[in-house]
């Protein structure tokens, strides 16, 4: 009886013990430990990458250290977990890794069944084709019959399915595992067209074809793929701090405020400016932040069109449906008031 | 090696090929065979790696055009340091390169026979308090290095130490074990090895990495190098395990009772007559085990951690250096190579000694 009662007020101390780290809100847990955790990509130029000296860069990477600048003051406060697409959800399900800025999908069933809250969208992907430029393609709806190189078991090949089979058309598949050996496959000739996210193909076309030149990227976007950061269901807090961490980013770029001019705005009398850059107003406040969170984050890391500038631009990637929506894209913020 | 008995040593050179290359017609036609491939092969390769190959460059168009065709070693020249540290802060690389030489040290020093004494086990424990000392840091002046930033050639060359260094043990206890007259503790190890030994590395690492996070109470994390590494070494321990049962039933049976006779307990009996004998036996198993234990490691790259195959897997991908995907596994493949190579030639020599002082004892 006595062990009884004493393993059982073991195991109750042994919970005590756990559950406060539990209990704890995110922001509360970051602020103790002294960084933000970060789930990013293991490899994908342009959006989570160590270059030659072992420094993170990307967009993806930009928008851990946003975080950062809003809850410290300080774009370095970060540690990155590189994760595979399969380790993912269960690092940001298991607390492993406090965001997850790792170019995943927004579909519904991850936004619910899965446990995860999409904070927002920071790169708008879908698919697209590629083409030698030599056959003189101008639309996918010319497409009829070809031969199409694509990896299997993504979406990219039921999509591509769907698409031919809505507009009456067919295709040969040439369906190869590796991507190393699907572009061997498209740039031998082995395929006319080559198909993935359109990301993909601005990336693939800009470091491995032969002569970029020779090839063209069609104007049909056959899916939807947006990109966003997530965090767990269940803190609302910390969802409103990395959500509004990816639109102050935007709505600088709306005002005008970049990394090396938002110093020259401090003084600004545009009332938007003064809220935004904490000179009036107890918007840090209400998110749990200092008032300068957003100034942080565009003295440090930039607003979003420079961080597409950076990372993005230099592989060959258009702006197109990232652009603000007042130039015709869909990078829209709500206003920060 | 001159004392190959493959290798006839004769005087003259015209004697010596006679005698090693033209003995017979096949030979002959063997040696003619393999002289022409090198010849057609040779000139190319040579052209490939050191002619035509470019050392400094500024990006992969460069090198493309700079090169006619040759290898473009200034992708190597440009990524070496990410392959070979990972992640860890640019500016104190030399930790984990004196740490690297600080753990070969170690390995070298145990391989001679000479340091085989008590005293090995502190040299050992200094040797990794100073290898912790360098990687985590955070004494001394030097700043600390959480471990997510580990990586490269000494996050394989860790996994590798500690994942032999746990799981040889275990794996005697395991072998023990299951050759044990005592049924549950038998079937426990047969259920272990089994189970272990039923499933691939990869499938254990996902479950380390994957599930096992899912059944730990919310804010409990371990951590992710750690996770790997206990999958390693069981998975290590098992293989390890069915090398030395092996080493002990070649023991004749009558050691056993030789020893049995002069009332040994079973311990002393163990660790005195079975246990030196059964693992001189296994030397070449193990050491095969070893080597493909070292290679195994690099697995650990499907669950996002940067060993050294792993690092130049992100280097590659890299869009100012994609595409010199032969120069950076060849890379790699030196690496490994050196490592293994010398392992193998270590348990040769090891082999031959241990021969050799048995020869003497007989005598």
């Amino acid at each position: 009886m006595n062990t009884l009662v004493m393993t059982v007020g073991v195991l109750a101390a042994a919970l005590a013990a756990v559950q406060p780290a539990s209990a704890q809100t995110t922001l509360d847990a970051v602020r103790s430990k002294g960084y933000v955790q970060c789930g990013v990509n293991t490899g994908l130029a342009g959006f989570s990458q160590p270059d030659s000296k072992g420094m993170w860069r990307g967009i993806d990477v930009d928008l851990c250290r946003a975080v950062s600048a809003a809850v410290f003051g300080d774009a370095a406060k970060v540690r990155y977990t590189p994760l595979t697409a399969q380790q993912r959800f269960t690092a940001l399900q298991s607390g492993e890794v406090d965001v997850l800025a790792r170019n995943t999908t927004w579909t519904i069933t991850r936004d619910t069944s899965l446990g995860l809250n999409f904070v927002g969208v920071n790169y708008y992907d879908g698919q697209g084709f590629m083409v030698p430029k030599k056959l003189n393609v101008k639309s996918a709806k010319q497409l009829n019959g070809a031969t199409v190189c694509v990896q299997p078991g993504t979406t990219t090949e039921l999509n591509l399915a769907d698409y031919f089979r809505a507009n009456r058309m067919t295709f040969k598949p040439v369906v190869i595992e590796k991507l190393e050996e699907v572009l061997n496959a498209y740039f031998a000739g082995r395929c006319d067209v080559y198909t993935t996210d359109v990301s993909g193909l601005v990336a693939v076309r800009a470091s491995r074809a032969p002569n970029p030149a020779d090839h063209v990227i069609l104007p049909e976007v056959i899916s939807k793929e947006p990109l966003g950061p997530v965090v767990r269901h269940g803190d609302d807090r910390w969802f409103d701090v990395v959500k509004w961490s990816l639109f102050a980013m935007l709505e600088a770029e709306e005002l005008g405020l970049g990394a090396k001019t938002i110093d020259q705005h401090l003084n600004s009398t545009n009332p938007s400016i003064q809220r935004f850059t904490g000179a009036t107003g107890d918007i840090g406040k209400a998110l749990g932040l200092d008032n300068r969170w957003a100034y942080s984050i565009v003295k440090q890391v930039g607003n979003y069109g420079e961080s597409f500038e950076r990372n993005l631009v230099p592989l060959g990637f258009e702006r197109g449906l990232n652009r603000l929506w007042t130039q015709g894209g869909l990078m829209y913020a709500p206003p920060i008031r | 090696m001159g004392t190959d008995p493959i290798f006839r040593t004769a005087g003259s050179i015209p004697d010596w090929a006679r005698a090693n290359l033209f003995s017979s017609w096949p030979n002959a036609l063997l040696t003619i065979g393999i002289v022409y491939v090198l010849w057609q092969a040779l000139p190319s390769l040579v052209n490939w790696a050191f002619i035509e190959a470019v050392w400094h460059a500024p990006d992969s168009k460069a090198c493309r055009a700079a090169s006619g065709g040759g290898a473009c070693w200034a992708f190597v020249a440009e990524k070496h340091r990410f392959i070979l540290f990972g992640t860890y802060p640019f500016d104190q690389h030399w930790r984990p390169a004196l740490a690297c030489i600080v753990l070969v040290a170690l390995w070298s020093v145990s391989a001679l026979r000479a340091f085989w004494k008590w005293w090995l086990a502190l040299v050992w424990t200094g040797g990794l308090a100073v290898i912790a000392l360098l990687m985590w840091g955070g004494a001394f002046g030097l700043p600390y290095v959480e471990n997510e930033r580990w990586g490269g050639l000494i996050l394989t060359l860790l996994l590798t130490s500690f994942g032999l260094a746990f799981a040889f043990p275990l794996a005697i206890l395991l072998a023990l074990a299951r050759r044990s007259t005592m049924p549950a503790l038998q079937g426990l190890a047969v259920g272990f090895i089994e189970l272990v030994r039923g499933v691939p590395l990869i499938s254990l690492l996902f479950m380390a990495s994957v599930m096992l996070p899912l059944f730990l109470p919310a804010g409990v994390t371990i951590d992710k190098l750690l996770r790997a590494q206990i999958a390693l070494i069981l998975f290590a321990a098992a293989y390890l395990a069915e090398v030395v049962r092996g080493g002990l039933q070649a023991i004749p049976a009558g050691q056993y009772e030789a020893a049995d006779a002069l009332g040994f307990s079973y311990w002393r009996k163990t660790l005195l007559v079975v246990l030196p004998q059964a693992l001189r036996v296994s030397i070449p198993p193990l050491v095969n085990s070893f080597i493909a234990f070292f290679k195994d490691t690099s697995l650990v790259l499907i669950i996002g951690l940067f060993d050294l195959l792993s690092t130049i897997k992100v280097s590659l991908t890299e869009p100012a250096w994609t595409g010199f995907g032969v120069e950076a596994y060849l890379f790699a493949s030196l690496i490994y190579f050196a490592f293994c190579y010398s392992m193998s030639r270590y348990s040769q020599n090891l082999e031959r000694g241990l021969a050799k002082a048995e020869e003497g004892r007989r005598r």
